[in-house]
């Protein structure tokens, strides 16, 4: 290798790059069992292990009206008990072969997931299979799993991050819309759920035709797929179709809501609107976008709330990518005495990013940055077969990450205008304060931003 | 499964490790000083956090917030962090880039004075003040990670003040104190330099040479402060804190031996027979059997000097008391002490921490991380391929003589958060039955 010259070597003699490496996203084969399940293998020969993802058509989107929570609980109780082992047993097993499994569920699937190494795999994978096709539900854990939700959401009432992020997304859809509710269910849904509504969702939803095992690691497609054969070859049932709810908004005109939170020392802000789903042609734009307004420490919301301004610890944006549309939200926790400047200047750069084109250069900082990063996102066996999740999961091209970096080079200022202005619509935004309402409310009620509504931590108007 | 392990040092006391892996073009930069909180002087308390800030201020050649905008211009990812015995900054950029980080980084070791101003300093104290309310003031239990130090270890000792740093402390911080810490610890010999991943070797010590060697060297390696510490407390400890909080929380903490001496590693899997996922004994006996609390765990803080402290966290469900909740894993580390601990529960910990330890060494940057600590802490890195042998030859004899030399009444401090009076009923808590974090 050797080095060449360029002209941004010239200040103060900063080193120039070499010529880049080549990378590829490892080669990943599917298979398709005769009781129609799909396995998709990444062989990943660095170290002895392996990470095995079953991904079920089970997301919180599916279920019964009233009975919200449901998938989740169904994915956390697959780890306590089956016919054969109680849940003790189960864990023990699990933990012997020096693994341990996750199961949850999010919005458009339920993810049971291990890593093992090699030597571990076989029974570690004949242990998964027992999980998702025999578990028993006994009605103690079912008891004990609700009662733990229940606490989740008591105690998400003195924490202030989550309980905004929570509280936003439920601002932000009409009322028949799924997402308004919690991904893990209310407390009145949580309440409601029955051993009968668990075994019921399992069996509508878990079945082999909705089930994608993947697995990345120390193993070849064919040994993969001999331990797929032989551990779910035998399971069978109907397909179950995809599960749909409404993305609409519950407002198209902007509205505050305060959540007064007396003991508060920060502000918790959140400020967006529904954005747009997740298998769009908008996507790399819209990612750029997002980089340059506050996805990157070098964002202009982060530049300018924290090094500028010096309000905050942190500021940033993201899309919360669904299969549906998805909430977009600027995020940031500041002082309670700045809390209306703050959010002044973070209404501002939306405003801005939808007026001008980005420079030349920050549109080279995310899209390289965004290019540069993507090999060191995929070192580990965990992080690749999250990535084939998430290739099923949207139904993305199979060379989607093969074309990442080139969709992304290719993404220009004008069209990070575009989305800008289509996908940030300051006309309807709304946004959340959690603070101490004493402090923060007159200040904010005077940006004129919207009607206010005052809530407790509960959520009830007050 | 081997780390490849190259050291040298240069003539002005940085150490290096260099460590190959062409699996991926990746590279990863790490680079550990032995400075933290543990080397702050009374009343700068937060100081080397607030400096670890101002190190990605700009330097000569480098300007505000530009280290930043650089290494993801690169395609890279960066931060750092502080912790009681050191300070680290690291990068993982893909593999053409390298030249350019070790640039940056030699560019702060060596320069970074002329770029430091007051209204840099006034604006990261700021920042820092929101990180504190951020991470500790405005969370539930969290000031614990305050508290737990101090009421563990004496009021001279260094590990026994606020890492974040009080109010009035950062307010006190001046650009002269910036300076002196500079000069005293931000020096070639009190730092260690680790690059993994995909390099070539001799090009990699070639930058390495022209970019850190003309830093010039410090006034020889500061001292280390005092640390000692007694083998046990000599007393339960004790500290209540009510808070905004819905349910209570214990940390029950053990004075141990410290990070990397051979008594840790029995204490080390102690912890995890404790408090490593759902098949640990506090798991399996207070979540799930008693179900008395909503989540509960364990682990050693990894102290190096002085003393080591292993740390039970548990939190209690909804209608359980805090003296209940210490009352209950009180209970279960008597029957610990009573009884000892099983070859069997040995074999789980010790087959978990080596998976887990397999998938973190996946990453460049952890490898990396990893390959300093044991450079700073024992001047060794290669003591990265010795871990899983060390944990493997642990025995149920060894964990046992652990528990009866130290999980006594006599060396536990309890720091229990409890709801403030009226949280709890304003809520109708008491209806619920289970909880979990």
């Amino acid at each position: 290798m050797k080095k060449k010259g360029s002209p941004r070597a010239a200040k103060s003699g900063r080193p120039s790059p070499l010529p880049p490496r080549p990378y590829q996203f490892p080669r990943f084969e599917r298979r398709r069992l005769k009781n129609g399940m799909q396995v998709v293998v990444a062989p990943v020969r660095k170290l002895p292990i392996a990470t095995v993802i079953a991904l079920v058509e089970a997301g919180a989107v599916c279920g019964y009206k009233g009975r919200e929570g449901v998938a989740r609980l169904t994915a956390e109780l697959l780890l306590e008990g089956t016919t054969n082992n109680d849940g003790v047993e189960l864990v023990e097993r699990f933990e012997r072969l020096g693994t341990s499994v996750d199961a949850s569920a999010d919005w458009d699937g339920t993810v049971v997931r291990l890593t093992a190494l090699h030597e571990q795999l076989s029974p570690a994978i004949k242990l998964l299979s027992e999980v998702l096709r025999s578990p028993a539900f006994p009605q103690r854990e079912v008891e004990r799993l609700k009662a733990e939700r229940l606490a989740d959401l008591l105690k998400l009432r003195t924490e202030p991050r989550g309980l905004a992020d929570e509280m936003f997304t439920g601002i932000l859809y009409e009322p028949t819309s799924r997402y308004a509710m919690p991904e893990g269910g209310s407390e009145e849904s949580v309440r409601a759920i029955t051993r009968e509504d668990v075994t019921g969702f399992y069996n509508w939803r878990y079945q082999p035709g909705g089930v994608t095992l993947i697995i990345a690691g120390d193993i070849t497609p064919d040994e993969a797929e001999r331990l797929a054969l032989e551990t779910f070859g035998d399971w069978s049932g109907p397909a179950a179709a995809q599960c749909r709810t409404s993305d609409e908004p519950a407002r198209h005109t902007r509205a505050l809501h305060l959540v007064s939170k007396p003991d508060a020392k920060q502000s918790e802000l959140r400020i967006g609107n529904v954005g747009f789903p997740r298998n769009h042609p908008d996507y790399y734009a819209a990612v750029v976008m997002n980089a340059v307004l506050g996805g990157l420490f070098s964002s202009r919301v982060n530049l300018n709330l924290r090094e500028r301004h010096g309000y905050t610890y942190g500021a940033f944006s993201h899309f919360d990518w669904r299969r549906l549309a998805g909430p977009f939200v600027v995020s940031t926790a500041v002082q309670s005495e700045v809390t209306a400047p703050a959010a002044r200047q973070a209404i501002h750069e939306i405003d801005r990013i939808r007026e001008d084109q980005i420079t030349g250069d920050e549109l080279s900082l995310a899209t390289s940055y965004l290019g540069g990063v993507f090999p060191i996102r995929y070192e580990t066996t965990d992080a690749i077969a999250g990535a084939l999740a998430t290739l099923v999961e949207y139904a993305l091209p199979d060379d989607f990450y093969d074309t990442y970096r080139e969709h992304m080079r290719a993404v220009t200022s004008d069209d990070v205008l575009r989305v800008a202005q289509t996908h940030l619509r300051p006309s309807e935004m709304q946004m959340l304060a959690v603070g101490d309402a004493s402090a923060i409310q007159k200040p904010l009620e005077t940006l004129g931003f919207g009607p206010i509504t005052v809530y407790d931590t509960e959520g009830n108007v007050v | 499964m081997r780390i490849p392990i190259d050291t040298f040092r240069l003539p002005n006391g940085l150490f290096v490790t260099l460590s190959e892996d062409h699996t991926a073009p990746i590279v990863a930069v790490n680079l550990w000083y032995h400075v933290g909180s543990a080397n702050e002087r009374p009343g700068r308390t937060g100081f080397a956090h607030l400096f670890e800030h101002m190190l990605f201020q700009g330097s000569a050649d480098v300007g505000s917030n530009e280290h930043f905008e650089l290494i993801q211009r690169a395609g890279g990812t960066l931060n750092g962090s502080t912790w009681l015995e050191r300070t680290n900054y690291f990068e993982t950029v893909p593999s053409n880039q390298l030249e350019l980080v070790l640039w940056l980084e030699a560019n702060r070791m060596g320069k970074l004075l002329p770029a430091m101003t007051q209204q840099k300093l006034d604006t990261q104290r700021d920042v820092v003040k929101n990180e504190r309310r951020w991470s500790m003031d405005n969370q539930p239990y969290g000031t614990w990670w305050e508290r737990l130090p101090m009421l563990c270890f004496p009021p001279e000792h260094p590990f026994h003040h606020s890492l974040i740093g009080s109010m009035e402390d950062l307010d006190a911080a001046s650009l002269e104190d910036v300076r002196l810490f500079f000069q005293t610890f931000y020096t070639p010999e009190n730092a260690v330099l680790t690059v993994t991943g995909d390099f070539d070797p001799e090009q990699a010590r070639r930058w390495v040479e022209r970019y850190f060697a003309p830093i010039a060297n410090g006034n020889g390696r500061p001292a280390l402060p005092d640390a000692a510490m007694p083998r046990i407390f000599g007393a339960w400890k004790r500290e209540v804190v009510p808070d905004n909080v819905m349910l209570p929380r214990l940390f029950l903490s053990f004075l141990s031996p410290v990070f990397g001496s051979e008594p840790f590693y029995p204490a080390s899997v102690c912890a995890a027979i404790l408090g490593m996922k759902k098949g640990s004994r506090l798991y399996k006996s207070l979540v799930r059997e008693r179900q008395v609390a909503a989540e509960a765990q364990a682990f050693t803080y990894d102290l190096t000097r002085g003393s080591d402290l292993l740390v039970i966290d548990v939190t209690g469900r909804p209608g359980i008391s805090g003296e209940q909740l210490e009352q209950e894993v009180a209970r279960e580390v008597d029957v610990l002490f009573a009884s000892g601990v099983t070859e069997d529960e040995v074999a789980r910990a010790v087959t978990l921490i080596q998976t887990e330890y397999t998938r973190a060494l996946q990453s460049a940057g952890e490898r990396a991380d990893r390959l300093s600590m044991f450079a700073t802490y024992f001047s060794d890195p290669a003591l990265i391929n010795s871990q899983v042998r060390r944990y493997r030859s642990v025995t149920a004899d060894a964990v046992n003589a652990f528990i009866s030399d130290r999980l006594g009444e006599s060396n536990r401090a309890s720091l229990l958060y409890v709801p403030r009076t009226g949280t709890m009923r304003a809520h109708r808590s008491g209806e619920f039955s289970g909880a979990r974090l």
